[in-house]
């Protein structure tokens, strides 16, 4: 394995980390403080900066170091998580993923916007307050103020050296004593570390006395020889304050109990807005601390007022019990209910999910071992279908052996299609989160209070429709904010809440995914809808059309209603593309709109793009699928219907509105001649141009769920005709391009590109 | 050169020749990936008429051409006494109808006779030379100009 392999694999961690980190920001944000929350963010930052300095990656380890430092505040309260602190930390999540990406792909970043969230940063894990409103622009200075002889424009931003670190850090500079009770546990040697080089880096620190603790040595024939036993009690005097010894345990900190506190009152934390307990680990004050712990917690309020070294044990034994349970996720919820007191079933549920899904094991496949694995299922259940049809022509008595064992084998390769697909199927989440950063930035933009609210995020579709639904979502969920959300002001004129909410929800229904976009703005203005569609022309100035008509037509190209045309969106290739890149999925978009309260975009995706719900139908004895999702509805034409227009037109009427007949087999040259319309089906379809037509098919032989199979491997791409598939009698049949097939009616002539003529 | 180079380890080359009408033909047995017998394709529209459709060989979509007609001479009424060479060309899989498989041929280099001075140019665009096998004339087919690939298309 090459450092490239490692790296990459570091970098797909990140990705999780960096997902893991804004999800657990965002429950704080929503007012979660469960101390496993703030762990699991504190956890992600640190991971990332530990990979990156592996690498060398020194942006990447400077930034999430300060990053790291202010989360270790919010961890040990020293810094409550309030909005204005999270805002600030959302946005420092947006610019580690920015380093991680740049030094991905070698790209740059912002170098001015990571430096001054490094001061914003800093500043919170000084103690300053970040400004009430959070104005990115202005926050940097004012917290720069305090520190003297720094003129406006040159603040410098502050280098990510260590010893600068603590530099700013207030009780710094006289020497001070700390009891330092050191006990590793056996993964921290399984992980290759030494508790004799942590001790050396430590004695570097200042004047060092040590005491080993011997007691839990047992004797020889019951020792554990890979098993942790002794534990050090140090006594360090250093004029370096309690983060450069923590700092030692850094890479170590998971795998061993620290307690780190100060040797009686002496000078300390005098910068520190709580008073400075000895902390014995930081997880234990948020428990003790967390405002409902107090009433209900019986042990550890009892406890609490007692001599402080007791408190210290005690919280370091709920401390480790936590770690413990964090690592192995071993353990009941029950447990970290008892221990954690406060809050206790929320906590301990989050726990014990966690906990489960930490314990999960996974592994990383190549994505093309899946799709060969699904290329193959797909085969198995084409040939399963074959035999069984095959077994039914040729044995006409049934012997019911062979058909019981048919039956078994279909419902196994049923059963086994689907876990497969499964395999493929992923969560929405991922996308989900990107749309948070991309509501956070547009907000910032336009100057608008927006809180992105989501659900069903564990949702699984197939993976190919995640990330082709990227595009879309980002593109609705910035229309949404910019034109669908009031400023500030019209809201509270309006007697809304001044922050706008944007709700994103995806849920299965009838074997498809479900997506909802909903604000809670002005809705459209069907007014300004309908004249702008005059204006350009899309509909006469005498239409009439329903509202949901009238909704509809923001889905048409070059439709925009935004007065001026702004950076975010409103240059009129907005709704159009993202409808046609739904129905690329073989999805389908939907608007409703009440004026005043918002609007809401459904989308319906197939799960996955692998198999299609079609419709089999008969064209000159060829037999072609029709994507379901094209068709609005089937009918049989009756002779009254059909009207000639002009000299080979041909019009069907259905509730007396006309719609132009498309003869199928004639377009694909199947015929010489046009069918006769009585004598066959119509399938009113629904194109991009969002026209409606008729097709033309001799017969539909029933609707099946087909596996699509590309043509364009082994031939060329044929106009009219988007895939292929194989039917249960082994034969290949074509799915039709009804979009392309629509366009040659209108007299845009499929062009026969034919590759293979060339070589005449 | 890949047929010089199979002549240094092997001391000849292969070929499978088969019969189209009353005319032999072969093919370098490397490209020939398997051969199996006709079974009905589906009709692709817009397609030329050498091209008789597609069908499905195991999962995959596979073009058939029919050999006769490519060549311009008569088109294939194909039954099941037809064969389908399936053959790799490029990074193409496609089928070839043929009216049977003759023979499996081991030739030297020296065997092979240039391409006899004609005035199709059509002709000579597709052969690579003729062989004379026990009375019979063969002539060896070079298949990456009966099946064009994607640069040469797009040229």
């Amino acid at each position: 394995m090459d450092m490239n392999e490692i790296k990459e694999i570091f970098f797909q961690e990140c990705e999780e980390q960096l997902a893991e980190l804004e999800s657990g920001l965002l429950k704080l944000n929503d007012g979660d403080r469960d101390p496993e929350t703030v762990n699991a963010v504190f956890r992600a930052v640190h991971s990332i900066k530990g990979g990156a300095g592996a690498f060398g990656l020194d942006d990447l380890v400077s930034f999430a170091h300060v990053f790291e430092t202010t989360l270790d505040c919010v961890r040990s309260n020293r810094l409550e998580p309030t909005q204005d602190v999270l805002k600030v930390m959302l946005r420092s999540a947006d610019v580690l993923a920015d380093l991680t990406n740049a030094a991905r792909d070698g790209g740059s970043v912002d170098g001015a916007r990571s430096r001054q969230l490094i001061t914003e940063l800093e500043a919170l894990a000084n103690g300053e307050l970040p400004q009430p409103a959070a104005e990115a622009v202005k926050a940097a200075p004012v917290a720069e103020a305090p520190r003297p002889a720094v003129n406006e424009e040159g603040f410098q931003p502050v280098a990510f050296s260590f010893d600068e670190f603590e530099a700013s850090e207030p009780p710094t500079i006289e020497p001070s004593t700390f009891e330092i009770v050191f006990k590793p546990k056996s993964e921290l040697y399984s992980k290759g570390n030494d508790a004799t080089l942590l001790l050396r880096d430590l004695s570097r620190l200042g004047e060092m006395s040590i005491h080993c603790d011997m007691d839990e040595l047992p004797a020889l024939d019951r020792m554990n020889p890979e098993a942790a036993y002794f534990s050090w009690k140090i006594s360090l005097k250093t004029d370096k304050g309690e983060d450069a010894i923590r700092a030692v345990f850094e890479f170590a900190e998971w795998d061993c109990e620290l307690d780190v506190a100060l040797a009686g009152d002496a000078s300390a934390g005098a910068g520190e807005e709580l008073p400075m307990q000895p902390v014995p680990f930081d997880l234990s004050l948020l428990d003790e601390e967390a405002p409902a712990a107090v009433a209900e917690d019986e042990d550890q309020s009892a406890e609490q007022p007692r001599d402080l070294n007791d408190a210290a044990v005690s919280a370091a034994a709920t401390a480790s019990n936590i770690l413990q349970m964090a690592q192995t996720a071993a353990r009941a919820p029950a447990e970290t209910a008892k221990t954690a007191g406060p809050a206790p079933v929320t906590a301990a549920q989050a726990a014990g999910q966690q906990g489960a899904s930490a314990a999960t094991p996974t592994i990383r496949v190549d994505l093309d071992r899946v799709d060969r694995l699904i290329n193959l299922v797909g085969e198995l259940v084409i040939n399963q279908a074959m035999l069984s049809q095959s077994v039914i022509e040729n044995d006409t008595n049934g012997t019911s052996s062979i058909n019981m064992g048919l039956e078994e084998l279909q419902q196994l390769t049923r059963e086994i299609q689907d876990s497969v697909m499964a395999i493929r199927a992923q969560p929405v989440k991922p996308v989900f989160q990107r749309m948070s950063r991309i509501v956070r930035e547009i907000a910032d933009m336009t100057g608008k209070s927006v809180r992105l609210v989501t659900e069903g995020e564990n949702t699984e579709v197939d993976k190919t429709v995640i990330d082709k639904l990227a595009e879309p979502l980002t593109h609705m969920i910035r229309n949404a904010v910019d034109h669908g959300l009031e400023t500030p002001e019209k809201r509270v004129a309006a007697g809304k809440n001044p922050e706008g909410t944007v709700r994103l929800t995806a849920k299965h229904r009838s074997g498809r995914i479900v997506i909802e976009l909903a604000d809670d703005g002005a809705g459209i203005n069907r007014e300004k809808v309908r004249q702008k569609a005059i204006d350009n022309d899309l509909i006469a100035a005498d239409a009439n059309l329903s509202d949901e008509e009238t909704d509809n037509l923001i889905f048409h190209a070059g439709f925009s209603t935004a007065d001026k045309i702004s950076d975010i969106s409103g240059r009129g290739v907005g709704m159009d593309v993202v409808k046609r890149s739904i129905q690329a999925l073989g999805g389908r978009i939907n608007i409703s709109s009440r004026p005043g309260q918002g609007s809401i975009f459904t989308m319906s995706l197939p799960l996955t793009l692998a198999v299609l719900d079609g419709m089999v139908v008969t064209v000159a004895n060829q037999t072609l699928v029709v994507p379901l999702t094209a068709i609005v509805e089937t009918l049989q034409p009756e002779a009254s219907a059909i009207h000639s227009f002009g000299a080979s037109q041909r019009l069907i009427s259905i509730r007396n509105s006309f719609c132009p007949l498309v003869d199928v087999g004639r377009i694909l040259n199947f015929r010489a001649t046009q069918a006769n319309p009585v004598e066959g089906v119509a399938l009113l379809v629904e194109s991009e141009g969002g026209g409606q037509r008729a097709l033309m098919v001799d017969a539909i032989q029933g609707q099946r769920q087909v596996v699509i199979k590309s043509l364009e491997a082994n031939y060329t791409h044929v106009p009219g005709i988007a895939a292929a598939t194989i039917l249960g009698d082994g034969r290949v049949a074509l799915i039709l391009d009804v979009d392309a097939i629509v366009a040659a009616s209108r007299g845009q002539s499929l062009k026969p590109e034919m590759t293979l003529a060339a070589a005449g | 050169m890949t047929y010089a180079a199979k002549n240094l380890t092997t001391g000849g080359r292969e070929l499978i020749a088969f019969r189209v009408g009353d005319q032999e033909f072969c093919v370098n047995i490397m490209s020939v990936r398997e051969i199996r017998g006709w079974t009905p394709a589906t009709p692709m529209p817009h397609a030329p008429p050498y091209v008789l459709g597609v069908i499905n060989l195991r999962g995959a979509v596979l073009p058939i051409i029919d050999f006769s007609a490519r060549l311009g001479m008569k088109p294939a009424e194909p039954t099941v006494r037809h064969v389908i060479i399936v053959a790799q060309v490029n990074t193409r899989v496609v089928g070839l109808l043929v009216d049977a498989v003759s023979d499996i041929l081991t030739v030297a280099d020296s065997d092979i006779q240039p391409t006899p001075e004609i005035a199709s140019d059509f002709e000579r665009s597709f052969a690579r030379g003729v062989l004379a096998i026990q009375g019979r004339m063969i002539c060896l087919v070079e298949l990456d100009s009966v099946f064009p690939n994607e640069e040469r298309e797009a040229a």
